[in-house]
């Protein structure tokens, strides 16, 4: 008999419907995927099969677990269920712990819900599976608090929570989404470890075609509240019946179309880092201690030719957002210098060299004032052109050029930032960024919040912007699929320092720097994994 | 804590000395004489000079601060220009009223607001939710003062449950004092009440949306465990920040509160120090209900890192 | 994130959310009766409230004296009205004193944020609210003696820190967000910055604020009368009314219970409409999780 079998699963939140006729099973030992872009109604499948659907929902359908119907429990009787039999964790694992609480007791507490222990019995059990998830007794005691911990360690208290009374099914919605790469990989490992060790069912929800490729028995496909596309993992991949199943996989492994750029070494560079240093002031630990300072970034030094895009890619906390922040004149540097063709970049008045470069953010839905029409918004670099800025019928030409540079229509410049979809906006901001002609683009994570089939149509963009315009680009990501698709040359940065540099293909081939080979086997590969799978060839990196 | 607590206190210590010199520019300097000010338009220049010198004016201002300042840490303020007695007498005597009533107040309301801010907060959009919070709505809106005198009107003339005013003193026995202090409480702390139910209300249900709240769901707490283990812990935090202005308020009010039932406490004592221009017992009161909010405030900033332990542990 | 566009915040669709809303349209109408009463007086009351008719003092409500008379005889009507005149001034001068003062000053601390100059505004905030309205009301009665204008500068002074705080703290979320940064990517200075980004997004904040304030504001006014520091005779106030009242309510309690009523609706109105604007102007739902 079926671990987890959903049959016909409907629902509706307030007369929307959100699910329709979800078919879904999981056996013991077990690990399905189930994949889908924002919106699909994956998040919701999990939440109906664990009662924790908003108010308003209604449900229609079955699921059963060993064969017991749980659709139509009672909230009381559903309580039962959960932690005991079917455990969940979720995305954020900053947001998920309770912050007042120590992780002992949080721990603990799925035990004295469910059984009838004092607190000491309780302890022993959270120790055991705090253990369980390799956070060992000396360094990780049962006293500490979560804003103690990194996302990572605060993400395996979250699936000791779950799995401290060995439930059948475990349900993980995006569990390492939040994470970085090294620690995702970490994170996967570890439930794989736990689905053989207890011979657990896992649900596995995820966006990433290549996190489930390398791990999932079987897979299920959700568009608009639909499952789309299921079965077995190698089968899924090699017949892709349903054309979304072949969008959604063209998508994540999509390789922009880009001429080679003609870099001449002898000109001066579009982009001069020298020895860049950035410290920041440490807050006193004691009254009268001396000012201590972090060191973000520690001596960094590239060049960025014309034409050329350079990825630059880093765990959180590296220094390469304070890095961009240095280049683009928003802090101070204590070290170094940096030139944008030839124009020294400083935080004075001048705007010479800022004037030659733009940002376009990761946030589409921030990036916006939205008290502005978009014509006045992407106008807004003009600024740094002072009394050179267009006006009038020119202003007006500009804009409907960036617009259009961007594939949007200039009668859209007298819309609101809200009438636009997330991929739209991201379009505006690359056109805000192309309207003074700039000649360096830094993109910090800009496809990173998008759908794969969104990311997909504004990588096409941005490589075809770059080969018409000659356009420079620093890439900034943690994503180094992305970064393979689109970049020349590659930086790799930890800890403040690039501690690799090199043409992008060959890096990615043969990396040098243990850090760097670390990131890339952790990372996952969708090409790779199917490789592993006797899928198909292709070019394994 | 050592360095938390430190800061703490250092900022409490600068708050004090900056709200002392603001009440001493504005009723030593800005006035001119002070002494010529007290005794009106017409005081013979004799006693005016008499006064000048028998409140230490004729020394320079920086001196005359200090001389103040070390006073009042002494528990000296000076002697009264009308009572003729030390104005640290009329104050211990007043505050034996004052006090007392406020945290009677303070207690009252709380006790109403949490189970009300609570049971809205668990049954929102419920009959009970939308009445309670729709009475609340009227509890702020009412002045305490007004309300103060519609309480006599039902309870002391119509029904003769309370006197309509004034103190038996302590000697008359604790459940005297504290039924003549009953009145003035309860109007004191409704409209209180109503402002900090309203306040639990909303907190909760911001932390009712929290991550955590779900993840305590998905380990199989039913609604009321979540609640009371996960969401109520975290609301309390912003909750203390009202309750410790709220203080202030309930001391304000207070000083209204006793002219409806005329009770001899600190606010009687202050109108009384206006109309006949006794700076001196002006000066202290304001001074002691100033060091009383900053004291409140800084408890409250205490409380805090009590309660929350990423504070706590970051500033260890 | 969903790719449909998110259609918010539209002028006409703002205008019908503001029609459907129960809170808003009564607390609306209740402070335009109010206000427009206030605006009446200026040019008729049904009495002249200067003239004092002891022949008929304390009368209860009858045709004639729609709320009937007070201790001096005069119409408590008129007297309502001109009240009303006297109570939204004075609040709404102390508001505009709060925002005027406030606003820039919690604007450049967030500008300045981490520096001195942030310190001292903020600790200087922090002074002002150890005096609670009445204390500063107090202090200035006791130097300068009691009057309306008194009561404006004490409940004004008292608001400067309130707003001060709310556009520190909204500024500093709104100078994180990459629209700001975008601004500085295109070098544009933190005043204008200020004022091209970070005003117009807190306006919605300041305009909820502003009629919390009001109401609270209407009540200091009407305390501060109570105890005699607000304004003074012959301006009539509903505070002073009250207080009048208040020895004789066991004979006429019409003159206490009217005024009273006066300042519950008035406030009653500003806070509905607060709430009804702050809903509206924020209409993300509160998901529970529980």
């Amino acid at each position: 008999m079926t671990l987890l079998s959903v049959k016909k699963l409907g629902l509706t939140i307030s007369g929307t419907p959100i699910l329709r006729d979800v078919d879904l099973d999981v056996d013991a030992g077990e690990i399905v995927g189930l994949i889908g872009e924002s919106g699909s109604g994956k998040s919701m499948t999990a939440l109906a099969v664990m009662h924790l659907t908003p108010v308003g929902a209604e449900k229609t359908g079955s699921v059963r677990l060993d064969g017991k119907e749980l659709v139509g429990l009672h909230d009381r009787q559903m309580c039962f269920f959960r932690g005991t039999e079917i455990g969940m964790i979720f995305q954020e694992p900053m947001t998920a712990l309770n912050p007042v609480m120590t992780i002992g007791d949080q721990v603990a507490e799925t035990v004295r819900v469910h059984k009838r222990v004092g607190r000491t019995e309780a302890m022993v059990v959270a120790r055991d599976a705090l253990g369980r998830v390799e956070l060992p007794e000396d360094r990780f005691p049962l006293s500490l608090y979560p804003h103690e911990l990194s996302g990572g360690q605060r993400q395996r208290v979250g699936i000791a929570m779950a799995i401290a009374l060995r439930p059948r099914l475990l349900i993980a919605d995006e569990p390492t989404t939040a994470l970085d790469v090294t620690t995702q990989a970490q994170i996967l490992d570890l439930l794989k470890r736990l689905v053989d060790e207890d011979g657990m069912g896992l649900l596995l929800i995820t966006h990433d075609l290549a996190v489930v490729a390398g791990l999932a028995d079987r897979i299920a496909i959700m568009r608009y509240g639909e499952v789309v596309e299921a079965g077995e993992t190698g089968e899924v991949f090699r017949e892709m019946r349903h054309p979304y199943t072949r969008a959604l996989f063209e998508a994540s492994r999509h390789q922009p179309v880009r001429l080679a750029p003609e870099v001449r070494p002898d000109a001066v560079p579009v982009l001069d880092v020298r020895g860049v240093v950035r410290d920041y002031p440490v807050a006193r630990r004691r009254l009268f201690a001396p000012r201590r300072f972090f060191r973000a970034v520690d001596g960094v030094s590239f060049v960025i030719h014309k034409g050329e895009n350079v990825g630059l890619v880093g765990e959180s906390g590296c220094g390469k957002s304070t890095l961009s922040r240095a280049i683009l004149a928003l802090e101070a540097i204590q070290g170094g210098h940096i030139h944008v063709e030839g124009e020294p970049v400083g935080t004075g008045a001048s705007f010479a060299a800022r004037r030659k470069m733009q940002i376009v953010f990761q946030d589409p839905y921030g990036s916006f004032n939205p008290r502005q029409r978009v014509g006045k918004l992407i106008c807004e670099p003009f600024h740094l052109l002072g009394a050179e800025a267009p006006t009038g019928a020119d202003r007006d030409r500009r804009i409907a050029e960036a617009l259009d540079n961007v594939g949007l229509r200039s009668s859209d410049a007298l819309k609101y930032i809200h009438e636009f979809s997330g991929g739209q906006r991201q379009r505006i901001a690359i056109a805000r960024a192309l309207i003074i002609h700039p000649a360096l683009i830094v993109l910090d994570e800009a496809v990173s919040a998008l759908d794969v089939s969104i990311r997909a149509q504004i990588l096409d963009l941005l490589a075809d912007l770059s080969d018409r315009m000659m356009l420079s680009y620093l890439f900034i990501s943690h994503d180094l699929t992305v970064v393979r698709s689109i970049t020349d040359r590659v930086l790799v940065m930890k800890a403040g320092r690039i501690v690799e540099e090199g043409e992008t293909e060959a890096l990615f081939r043969n990396p040098q720097h243990p850090y760097t080979r670390q990131l890339i086997a952790a990372a996952p590969h969708l090409d790779r994994a199917l490789a592993a799978r006797d899928i198909m060839g292709g070019n394994n990196g | 804590m050592s360095a938390f607590f430190v800061k703490r206190v250092i900022s409490l210590i600068l708050s004090l000395i900056a709200a002392s010199v603001v009440i001493f520019l504005v009723l030593e300097v800005v006035p001119g004489d002070p002494a010529a000010f007290m005794l009106g338009i017409n005081a013979d220049p004799q006693a005016v000079e008499a006064l000048r010198d028998q409140l230490g004016l004729n020394a320079p201002l920086v001196e005359r601060y200090f001389t103040w300042v070390f006073g009042l840490m002494r528990g000296e303020f000076g002697t009264s220009y009308t009572y003729r007695v030390p104005v640290a007498e009329l104050i211990a005597d007043r505050l034996w009223v004052s006090l007392p009533l406020a945290i009677y107040a303070l207690v009252l309301s709380t006790l109403i607001a949490f189970p009300v801010g609570i049971i809205a907060a668990a049954r929102r959009n419920s009959l009970a939710d939308v009445t309670v919070m729709g009475a609340t709505q009227f509890g702020i809106a009412v002045p305490n003062f007004w309300f103060a005198m519609l309480l006599v009107l039902v309870f002391s003339i119509s029904l003769r449950w309370f006197s309509a005013g004034g103190f038996p003193g302590w000697d008359a026995g604790a459940y005297e004092a504290m039924r003549a202090l009953t009145l003035p409480a309860v109007a004191l702390a409704l409209p209180q009440a109503s402002i900090l139910a309203r306040v639990m209300r909303s907190s909760l249900l911001d932390t009712l949306g929290e991550d955590y709240v779900r993840t305590a769901r998905a380990k199989g707490l039913t609604r009321s465990q979540a609640l009371w283990r996960h969401a109520v812990r975290n609301a309390l935090i912003p909750v203390l920040t009202i309750l410790g202005l709220q203080f202030s308020f309930l001391l304000a009010g207070a000083i209204i509160i006793e002219n409806v039932f005329f009770l001899p406490g600190l606010g009687r004592l202050v109108f009384q120090g206006i109309t006949q221009r006794d700076l001196i017992v002006v000066k202290s009161v304001v001074m002691l209900l100033v060091f009383a909010v900053i004291l409140v405030t800084f408890l409250v900033d205490i409380a805090y890192a009590v309660a929350d332990p990423r504070l706590r542990r970051q500033h260890a | 994130m969903s790719d449909a566009p998110v259609v918010l915040e539209r002028r006409d669709n703002l205008w019908r959310a503001a029609l459907g809303s129960r809170s808003l349209v009564i607390g609306l109408a209740i402070t335009l009766v109010f206000v427009v009463a206030a605006l009446v007086s200026l040019a008729w009351t049904p009495y002249d409230v200067t003239k004092l008719a002891i022949a008929i003092k304390l009368r209860p409500p009858s045709p004639e004296h729609w709320f009937g008379t007070d201790i001096f005889g005069r119409d408590i009507l008129a007297m309502i009205m001109v009240g009303a005149r006297t109570s939204i001034a004075v609040a709404v001068i102390a508001v505009g004193i709060g925002i005027v003062l406030g606003v820039p000053l919690g604007l450049a601390a967030a500008t300045l944020r981490g520096t001195l100059g942030d310190e001292v505004i903020m600790r200087g905030n922090d002074l002002i609210f150890a005096f609670p309205a009445l204390l500063i009301a107090i202090l200035i009665t006791a130097v300068f003696g009691p009057g309306a204008v008194n009561a404006i500068i004490a409940i004004g002074i008292f608001n400067i820190p309130v707003f001060a705080r709310l556009a520190r703290g909204a500024a500093l979320s709104l100078w994180t967000r990459e629209f700001v940064m975008s601004a500085r990517v295109a070098g544009k200075g933190r005043a204008r910055i200020s004022i091209e980004h970070i005003l117009p997004n807190i306006t919605n904040l300041l305009i909820v604020q502003g009629t919390i304030q009001f109401s609270l504001g209407i009540l200091a006014e009407a305390a501060l009368s109570y105890v005699g520091l607000g304004a003074q005779p012959p301006i009539p106030s509903w505070g002073r009314m009250l207080s009048e009242a208040q020895t004789m309510i066991s004979i006429a309690p019409h003159t206490a219970i009217i005024p009273g009523l006066a300042i519950v609706l008035t406030v009653l109105g500003l806070n509905l409409m607060g709430d009804g604007l702050r809903d509206l102007f924020d209409p993300r739902l509160r998901r529970s999780r529980l």
